[in-house]
């Protein structure tokens, strides 16, 4: 407990060491609010647009994790049919890999075009933006079964129900989580950029991207920086809820799972 | 006495197993285990121990020659076999009690009669008192138990041993090798073992069987006439060194060859 409270303190005063530094710039170049406002007037944007804000961040924080839910299901899946045999994975593994590798911003204006503009549109991009990190760990997990145990298994007459249910998958969990883990960053940058492109319906209503968007043609610079702090909030709770739910389904068994303190 | 009692619980006639390109791993084996047997294969590395094992349960077939499990193929013998790997091989995501109780799960026994078998095993291997424990929170000697318990959960007629004590440290592995032989007392079954260990081989053994490498081949079998019970004292009597030294002498000979 005390190395919790001394990891956030120290978090904490690294935070107002650049608080400080922020407004010694702007003092010093003497720059003007609408390139660099200062912390006070963010913290008050943060305040006078507090609704809005919040409504930008609910409409953030349900696409990306729709997509990341929807990365997490299929993500799954597709590792249960890769797991079956190597000449699958052979076959289309390279098709994950091009899923990592085009630029999701090239695709954007494709996808916004088959399904259009708003949520459903952003929701798919984070998506598929997401999906690679579940697959590769998730088979990974699902593969690297000790051949002993298998054998174990086969000695008993184990159906393959039993195979992937009692030994491959439970044996694959803490490998899910590293691409959980993963994933639900790439999520939120898939969904914060797809707003860039889709990001609304309706003028005035859209996700963190979408205001980001806004708020920089309107020379809204104190709210921008709020609406990137509340970005970072909002990537920051998804790490900690991860972690929380590996630790909570982990920590009993697995070893990487265990709290540092007690080591 | 009655025909079925005669037929032996392995037998190997003319096996032979090679793998992919040819490299014969073991050749013209002509093997029988009699019931109530407690056989040690030992031998140098690459001379096969471990595959005749895995012929034996029936993890990979031969490539030429028959195996009779208690007169059947090894994979309808299967449920009367059990295997114990080098490593304990427990599931980490299962208590102890889960994972002595899983080879009654898998083969889909009545939870009555696992709840009651799982919790004797444990008694028998000194665990009752980590049965809620996970493998990580076991020491060697426990988790390699805990791997017993399981595989005699099963009620085997033949137990397969597969190096189980080589991670482990001589000190525990002289109690382990204690352990074995009085479940084995209790408990009525044909082991066949693979070790390294000389020593091992002679405290555990009613035969061994030397092994020589490149393909491997029997190069000798011998009985070890010592009294049951064995325990701990039986390690520093004459006959027993006597006969340590003559198992060791038989397996230099089988490298040289």
């Amino acid at each position: 407990m005390r190395r919790h409270l001394v990891t956030v303190a120290n978090a904490a005063a690294v935070f107002a060491a650049l608080v400080v530094l922020w407004q010694l710039i702007l003092w010093i170049f003497k720059v003007p609010p609408y390139m660099l406002p200062s912390p006070w007037a963010v913290a008050k944007a943060v305040v006078a647009r507090f609704p809005s804000l919040l409504a930008s961040l609910a409409i953030t924080a349900e696409e990306s994790l729709g997509g990341l839910i929807a990365s997490i299901v299929v993500g799954v899946l597709v590792a249960l049919i890769f797991a079956q045999s190597r000449w699958v994975r052979r076959m289309l593994y390279p098709y994950t890999i091009l899923l990592q590798t085009v630029p999701i911003i090239a695709i954007a204006p494709l996808i916004l075009m088959w399904i259009g503009a708003g949520a459903p549109a952003v929701t798919f991009i984070a998506f598929v933006i997401s999906l690679a990190p579940v697959i590769a760990n998730t088979t990974q997990g699902l593969i690297s079964v000790d051949e002993n145990l298998v054998n174990l298994f086969l000695m008993h007459n184990a159906s393959p129900a039993q195979l992937l249910f009692k030994l491959r998958l439970p044996h694959a969990v803490p490998a899910l989580f590293v691409g959980i883990r993963i994933a639900s960053g790439i999520a939120l940058i898939g969904a914060i950029t797809g707003e860039l492109y889709a990001g609304s319906s309706r003028v005035g209503e859209g996700g963190l991207g979408y205001s980001i968007l806004y708020a920089s043609t309107q020379l809204q610079t104190d709210y921008l920086f709020a609406l990137v702090f509340a970005a970072t909030v909002l990537g920051f709770s998804f790490i900690f809820a991860v972690m929380f739910l590996e630790w909570y389904f982990l920590h009993r068994w697995h070893e990487s799972a265990r709290a540092p303190e007690t080591e | 006495m009655s025909a079925a009692s005669t037929v032996p619980q392995v037998e190997f006639a003319a096996v032979t197993k090679s793998y992919g390109t040819g490299r014969v791993v073991l050749d013209a084996i002509a093997l029988t285990i009699q019931k109530g047997e407690f056989v040690s294969i030992i031998g140098p590395s690459g001379c096969g121990k471990s595959t005749v094992l895995k012929l034996i349960s029936g993890l990979t077939p031969p490539t030429n020659g028959t195996i009779r499990i208690d007169g059947m193929t090894p994979r309808d013998a299967r449920e009367t076999i059990s295997f114990i790997f080098q490593d304990a091989t427990l599931l980490p995501w299962r208590t102890v009690r889960d994972n002595v109780g899983l080879g009654l799960e898998l083969e889909r026994a009545g939870s009555n009669r696992r709840k009651k078998t799982t919790a004797a095993l444990l008694e028998l291997v000194r665990l009752q008192d980590v049965a809620e424990a996970y493998p990580r929170e076991l020491s060697g000697g426990m988790k390699m138990r805990a791997s017993i318990a399981r595989a005699l959960a099963t009620n085997p007629r033949l137990l397969l041993m597969d190096e189980p004590f080589a991670a482990l440290d001589e000190m525990t592995r002289d109690r382990m090798n204690e352990e074995l032989l009085r479940l084995r007392a209790e408990q009525k079954w044909t082991g066949v073992f693979v070790t390294h260990s000389v020593a091992e081989a002679v405290f555990l053994s009613t035969r061994i069987v030397v092994l020589s490498p490149h393909p491997g081949r029997i190069h000798a079998s011998f009985q070890v006439d010592l009294p049951f019970p064995r325990t701990a004292l039986l390690r520093e009597l004459p006959e027993f060194e006597a006969l340590v030294a003559r198992a060791s002498h038989v397996l230099r000979e089988a490298l040289v060859q």
